[in-house]
């Protein structure tokens, strides 16, 4: 069979299981709906957080960007890993001890307020909107990448997919396909990675053929930084960025990670404040399984593609010919992905770094690292089907988490919440699968239109989930003086600020969006981590002037600190 | 002890846990990978740059093991508190 039919195969089966499971899984109530009845086991509900924490960027995306950016990569692996430490240790297992179903649900109860409650009803639907766009992106680029499926009729798929089994299902519906997704996207990835690992290092483990060193004794990475040199760019093992910087991004993206409203939520799906933490534990080992591959992979597919554009000859580097290209290379070229302009027009490929850079005659998309591996490591058609279908499970996945907090956050925290609180349960449950297709029906529209800004508002999403919900909900746990007032002031200082930031340098005077002009060298992608900061300080101070909480919700802070 | 006392023991040795746990999450993800990660590259193992690789492995499978670390020792003390509770409930009751 060919490519494409192996690709079709791959899809078809993946997708009628996850069909499936949605029909073995259907939502009978609210607390079905929202929170899968709270009686998921700890290591399943982290199999499922790990799917829904892993999207089309972690998977498509992740490890080409590492590849390109190498050291300075660290800060993806370092933030999108070290938050769950954050939200096991400071927010998962009080959360689940305080029950009820989201994070607008804790934040409005804890500050007695409507005002605090509608902030965070409105923070989660934006940071979902944005994130949810982008996953519905990566469906259409699947489809039109392996299938030759247009990228509209790719999205409207996704959509009857998720359509499916999210209004049908709800959270249960989604947990389970969840879990599902994962046991797809991690051998998708793991095939693969095995695979080009043997190639380069001779071992199959990719974690640990890092250190290993080449028939001629040389270390693979001491290699790579030569190759890196001699063609103009930094060495691999250098990072370029300043070093604040990638310590504000980092604790900006772990900050971030540990306030997403679509991550917090599911916790609240196991039994206990005990089985939340473990659940964190077992979530995050998934993640790392995929998280400690992805720079594994980066460093193969580097060394592999520099040293199928260059040779060595008599101890010198030297530019491949155009015409001795592996069928890969000229496939993907295709697709523009490779772009290759023959400058000097001498038939050779120069590619050069950052310091020649008027000598560099190609271009290569960063995506290309995990979607060719399979052909760069001359796999089996099937393994390029697994690949497609991976990169489909990691979007579904995550954008059902996404649409599910937004439906939530209509039918629970605005309609019952503010504006109609006797609704029934019968009602609710209605309204919440008439918002769920709602969010799905504008989700397909984002993904076939994307705004302009997808590409940033990962930066946008982090910021206002690390300047917003991570310091409310920790003051509202850690501490009992903090009252309304404070917590009001803190959120509305952090998202104005880091909002203010961002929007300042990404959209309205991008000319000086460089180190010398951001504040101490720190770029909008770490700005929430100051916004964070900033937050905490006004919550504090402002909290110390006004009176404090009432009884009942001093008593509601102790009670969810106990056991 | 009291219930009050008791809770607030409970409370201080969570606070005590986080202190040392968080502490040693800081160390590896912004000592060791980021703000040290220069010096620490000078030392070599094999292939491996020791900052490189606090920055790119080490550092996720430490926060793993933080994580498990941290429900084994809430489970011990949830199960210490609830044992102390019985016993308060007990003698409340008598």
């Amino acid at each position: 069979m060919n490519v494409q039919a192996w690709t079709f195969v791959m899809v078809g089966l993946s997708f009628a299981l996850y069909i499936g499971v949605a029909i073995w899984s259907k939502a009978r109530s609210t607390g079905d709906f929202y929170i899968a009845g709270s009686n998921v086991h700890p290591i399943v509900n982290g199999m499922a957080t790990a799917a829904d924490w892993m999207s089309a960027a972690s998977f498509i995306s992740m490890a080409g960007m590492i590849a390109f950016l190498g050291r300075d990569g660290s800060v993806y692996l370092l933030g999108w890993t070290g938050g769950y430490v954050l939200l096991a240790l400071l927010i998962a297992p009080y959360l689940r001890k305080f029950g009820k179903y989201t994070v607008p649900d804790f934040v409005g109860d804890r500050y007695y307020s409507q005002l605090a409650r509608i902030v965070a009803v409105i923070c989660a639907i934006f940071v979902s909107f944005t994130y949810v766009a982008g996953q519905m992106r990566g469906v259409g680029i699947v489809f039109s990448r392996f299938l030759n499926v247009d990228v509209t009729i790719g999205v409207v798929i996704g959509m009857g997919i998720v359509f499916f089994y999210a209004v049908l299902g709800g959270m249960k519906g989604i947990t389970y396909t969840q879990v599902a997704q994962y046991c797809v996207l991690i051998f998708a990835y793991l095939v693969p990675a095995i695979f080009i690992s043997i190639l380069v290092t001779n071992n199959p483990i990719p974690q640990l053929g890092l250190g290993a060193a080449d028939e001629s004794g040389t270390y693979l990475l001491d290699r790579l930084n030569d190759l890196h040199v001699a063609l103009g760019f930094d060495k691999y093992t250098d990072g370029t960025k300043s070093t604040i910087d990638v310590f504000f991004i980092t604790a900006a993206l772990m900050l971030g990670t540990a306030g997403l409203p679509h991550v917090i939520i599911r916790f609240y799906t196991v039994r206990r404040a005990s089985e939340a933490r473990i659940s964190a534990g077992w979530a995050l080992l998934f993640i790392a399984i995929l998280y400690t591959t992805a720079p594994a992979v980066a460093i193969y597919a580097r060394t592999n593609l520099l040293t199928t554009i260059t040779h060595e000859q008599d101890g010198e580097l030297v530019d491949a010919k155009y015409e001795d290209m592996p069928e890969w290379f000229k496939n993907w070229e295709k697709t523009d992905l490779i772009k290759f302009k023959d400058l000097n027009e001498d038939g050779k490929i120069q590619y050069r770094g950052p310091k020649q850079e008027n000598k560099n005659e190609l271009e290569i998309d960063p995506d290309i690292m995990v979607l060719a591996n399979p052909e760069i490591a001359n796999l089996p058609n099937w393994v390029v089907g697994l690949v497609a279908a991976g990169g489909l499970a990691a979007a579904l996945s995550t954008a059902a988490g996404l649409l599910l907090v937004i439906s939530t956050a209509i039918a629970h925290d605005l309609l019952k919440g503010c504006i109609k609180p006797d609704l029934s349960e019968k009602n609710e449950l209605i309204a919440a699968r008439i918002a769920a297709g709602f969010a799905v029906c504008i989700a397909g529209y984002l993904g076939i239109n994307p705004p302009g800004f997808v590409s940033q508002v990962v930066a946008f999403a982090f910021g206002l989930a690390a300047s917003s919900f991570f310091p409310a909900i920790v003051l509202g746990i850690f501490s009992k003086r903090m009252n309304k007032a404070g917590a009001v002031a803190g959120m509305i200082v952090g998202i104005t600020f880091t909002a203010a930031y961002i929007i300042f340098f990404n959209y309205i005077n991008t000319d000086v969006n460089k180190p010398e002009y951001w504040l101490w060298g720190i770029s909008p992608e770490g700005i929430g981590t100051i916004g964070m900061i900033l937050n905490f300080v006004v919550a504090i101070v402002v909290s110390k002037f006004t009176s404090p909480p009432p009884d009942e919700v001093q008593t509601l802070v102790e009670d969810i600190r106990v056991p | 002890m009291t219930t009050y006392e008791k809770k607030r023991a409970y409370w201080r040795k969570n606070l005590q846990y986080l202190a040392i746990l968080l502490g040693i999450w800081f160390v590896t993800s912004y000592l060791c990978s980021i703000v040290f990660v220069e010096q620490l590259d000078k030392i070599r193992f094999g292939g491996y740059r020791l900052g490189f690789y606090f920055a790119q492995q080490a550092s996720i499978w430490i926060f793993v093991e933080l994580i498990f670390v941290y429900a084994w020792l809430m489970n011990r003390l949830d199960k210490k508190y609830r044992a102390d509770m019985d016993g308060v409930e007990e003698s409340e009751e008598e």
